[in-house]
């Protein structure tokens, strides 16, 4: 269950407590595995987060193709292609690199390059039964969107990159387009509520296209005996959400569903805004040498909720970091306007989002883990935890992908703001390994910074 | 943050390293690791690639997810699947592969499994739930013993009689022994493990030097404590000597926590053999609850299937954990075997040493 694609992208709800199904096991089966973006359990909390459930189209991806949604799924296969080519210069390289240490490294450097082209292989066929693994955001997942969705879907508009569908218009504009569903338990965590996220996650998904939001739907799908009172204080989260973030909800819909079919409440948003002329976001833009941004501290989100579902036995202040982050990124592209590219690192978190940057433009990321901003408790929780912050969702904060000589006006800017205050450069965009995000340690080592597999599990011992 | 930036300073580290490469010179070390704490941190901080080559750390058997038989999985999803159980279990647990499927797939076909973060978690849920039989899932080494015998104790104190432990835990020093007498071995030493050896001491490990003429460093789990650990190794392999030293004794007694050793005597027994995984059976190595529990205890509730699963052909992770292999050596690692898809329990925690190296460890930027 879980996750952990990117950014948020491919949710599952979150229900701590999977009820008895014994009783009508049929039933039960074929409910859960038809939506296997409103189950859960806790396993897959540990990530923390909102679960969004509607993300049907997204739910996958995780290792093997770039985009979550629809929208990126070709474009992600284009990439894919690349990939391959540059798996073999990888494998070259790496070869003769290795050769210098003797034959037997050269033998795990093969076995490594088949490795990576295991990792990007195309997902295989389908199952007959959706089941819980196409929810968990891996090949599986991918294999659902790319089985069901994009092969009844597909059509030119999904070739636009990034985190909605960018529309041309004949006045040179470009229409955003994007949704999202949000299931979250707890309702209200420090920092925000479920009404936030529903305006947060698609404002901000807007804004990673480059466009300036403007409009938004909202759906409501309630559970019999949910109070009118809890209701009343999401719609009035989202109501000041929306007017922070300089957008309007115009229009909805509400349904009410049996006890237990909801888990509370689902709320999707859909969203429009437009992209100025000129604007350009994509990965395939992306140059060795750019740098890499990340607009503020990172894991608060996802460290905040897992807390206060207060199973952990932890006590810290952390909040949310939950904001609309269209402000900053009008700011952003003010002062860098060659900037590449644009992710909010949701669940999965920047380790996730960091994965799909180096597959889908199909060079390498450096990170430097003493670059990396992360306040001291959301720190000291994922130490206790055994979770990387990296791995931990966030929902107010972005990474970008700037050109070298803008990047000190790019961190300028952003620290200037102030949701940016803590903006780092977090490492740069390297020619190889391919798809591969690597790390120095604040010790001096190296390693790989995967993507989330499953869900981030303590550890035992 | 406290207590732990202290020991992952990075100009430490450097000297240390330093330190290291002058002790190896040009000869060749392998040292393992018998802890699975122990691989993560090497491949989480990149240490590995901090040492020169000629010192090479080598994985062992301290995985505590990692050694527990497919059989042994199995029996839990039986368990899982009986009307009326709630299994209980440690996140680590969820996804390892057993001859049917992971915990993770039993849930999805609509049985009641649910991770718990203590034992004494699987207690609460017990006492909430009085109308169902919640059974502890109980694995590791003498480090989450101690607790599984509190939670025992505990619910005998409250008369509980929904809940009952499938008890796997196992002990550290027989897989030692197990590796030591392997025609095979290539040791020159261990990084003897941190959190079991707060609970049974030092003092077990002498056999090690003893016997079979390794030393042993009993080391933390942070980065520098490694570094330290290997340094140490290095330095009395250089001095002539070979003794057990303690690198953790801002944590580890020579005596160990008489405690908890007090505590895990009045609810445990040693089986007379348990298999491991990849290690085969192995005499004396794993603890059953006493007579005394016999009404907690999983095992004598339950007519569990108890059967016996061959590990699947191609996976190799019995030649991983015995340090035979690396984890790119085995056939299916990467490939067929990966942290979506685990074959082997190694692939599964992060703890094991594949997951760690296929995670971390696969690439060395020079």
């Amino acid at each position: 269950m879980t996750v952990a694609d990117r950014a948020g992208r491919t949710e599952r709800a979150d229900r701590t407590d999977r009820p008895n199904r014994r009783d009508h096991p049929d039933r039960a089966d074929r409910a859960d595995r038809m939506i296997p973006a409103g189950r859960t359990d806790r396993t897959t909390d540990r990530t923390g987060v909102t679960s969004r459930t509607g993300r049907v189209s997204q739910t996958g991806q995780a290792n093997q193709t770039g985009q979550t949604k629809w929208a990126g799924r070709v474009e992600a296969e284009k990439a894919g292609r690349g990939d391959g080519t540059r798996g073999g210069n990888m494998r070259a390289e790496v070869i003769q690199e290795r050769a210098a240490h003797g034959d037997g490294e050269a033998d795990e450097a093969l076995v490594l390059a088949r490795v990576e082209t295991f990792r990007r292989r195309r997902p295989r066929a389908l199952g007959e039964v959706v089941t819980a693994a196409h929810g968990a955001g891996g090949s599986a997942s991918a294999e659902l969107i790319e089985a069901v969705f994009v092969d009844a879907f597909r059509n030119p508009a999904l070739d636009a990159l990034g985190d909605g569908a960018v529309l041309p218009l004949p006045s040179g504009e470009s229409l955003a387009f994007s949704t999202d569903s949000f299931v979250v338990r707890p309702l209200r965590f420090p920092g925000g509520s479920i009404g936030d996220l529903a305006v947060h996650g698609t404002v901000n998904d807007l804004a990673m296209t480059g466009a300036r939001p403007l409009w938004l739907s909202a759906a409501f799908v309630i559970e019999e005996g949910f109070p009118v009172d809890e209701l009343r204080r999401v719609a009035g989260d989202m109501a000041e959400a929306a007017r922070a973030a300089g957008v309007e909800v115009v229009t909805g819909d509400t349904k009410v569903v049996d006890t237990g079919a909801a888990d509370g409440l689902i709320v999707t948003t859909a969203g429009v805004g437009l992209v100025p002329p000129g604007r350009q976001l994509s990965a395939r833009r992306v140059r060795p040498g750019d740098r890499v941004l990340v607009s503020g501290t990172i894991g608060e989100h996802g460290m905040a909720v897992m807390i206060a579902r207060g199973n952990l036995a932890i006590d810290a202040a952390i909040r949310s970091d939950t904001a609309a982050v269209n402000a900053l990124v009008e700011e952003l592209l003010a002062a860098a306007p060659s900037t590449r590219w644009l992710r909010d690192p949701t669940r999965g978190g920047v380790g996730t989002a960091c994965n799909e940057l180096a597959r889908d433009s199909g060079l390498g990321v450096l990170l430097d883990e003493c670059s990396v901003p992360v306040r001291p408790d959301v720190r000291g929780a994922c130490e206790l935890l055994g979770i990387d912050p990296l791995h931990v969702a966030n929902e107010g904060r972005f990474l970008a992908v700037v050109p070298p000589e803008q990047a000190p006006a790019a961190l300028a800017a952003l620290r200037e703001h102030p949701r940016g205050r803590s903006a780092a450069v977090i490492g740069e965009i390297t020619e190889g390994p391919a798809g591969i995000v690597a790390m120095r340690t604040a010790l001096g080592g190296t390693r790989i910074v995967d993507m989330l597999v499953g869900d981030p599990l303590p550890r035992i011992c | 943050m406290r207590f732990v930036d202290e020991f992952r300073d990075p100009a430490a580290a450097r000297a240390l390293v330093a330190a290291i490469a002058e002790l190896a010179g040009t000869d060749s070390y392998a040292f393992m690791e018998v802890c699975g704490g122990h691989t993560h941190t090497i491949y989480r901080h990149g240490i590995q690639h901090l040492l020169p080559e000629s010192v090479e750390l080598v994985h062992g058997p301290g995985c505590p997810v990692c050694v527990i038989p497919m059989g042994r999985v199995d029996d839990a999803i039986w368990l899982a699947e009986q009307p009326g159980v709630v299994l209980t279990s440690f996140g680590d647990m969820m996804r390892v592969p057993g001859g049917r499927g992971s915990l993770l797939e039993a849930r999805a076909r609509g049985a009641d499994v649910r991770f718990v973060y203590s034992p004494l978690d699987a207690l609460g849920v017990a006492l909430d739930n009085p109308d169902r039989h919640v059974v502890f899932f109980a694995v590791g080494f003498e480090t989450t013993a101690p607790s599984t015998a509190v939670t025992l104790l505990r619910a005998r104190e409250l008369g509980l009689t929904n809940f009952s432990v499938f008890c796997n835990h196992v002990t550290i020093i027989p897989p030692l022994r197990a590796i030591l007498r392997s025609p095979d071995l290539r040791l020159s030493g261990f990084i003897g493990p941190g959190h079991v050896s707060t609970v049974v001491g030092s003092r077990p490990y002498r056999f090690v030097p003893e016997a079979h003429g390794k030393p042993v460093v009993v080391a933390g789990f942070e980065p520098l404590d490694v570094l330290a650990a290997v340094a140490m190794l290095l330095r009395q392999i250089r001095q002539g000597r070979c003794e057990v030293e303690n690198q953790y004794g801002r944590v580890v007694r020579e005596e160990g926590n008489p405690q908890a050793l007090a505590l895990m005597a009045r609810v445990f027994e040693l089986r007379p053999h348990f298999e491991w995984r990849g290690l085969g059976f192995i005499a004396q190595s794993a603890l059953r609850l006493t007579d005394d529990f016999a009404r907690f205890d999983a095992e004598r509730r339950f007519d569990m299937p108890g059967v016996r699963v061959a590990d699947p052909k191609a996976c190799q992770c019995g030649e991983v954990l015995k340090g035979a292999i690396k984890p790119w050596e085995c056939k299916v690692f990467g490939t067929a075997c990966t942290p979506q898809t685990p074959i082997g329990t190694c692939m599964v925690s992060s703890e094991g040493a594949c997951a760690a190296y296929y995670t971390f460890g696969r690439m060395a930027l020079r």
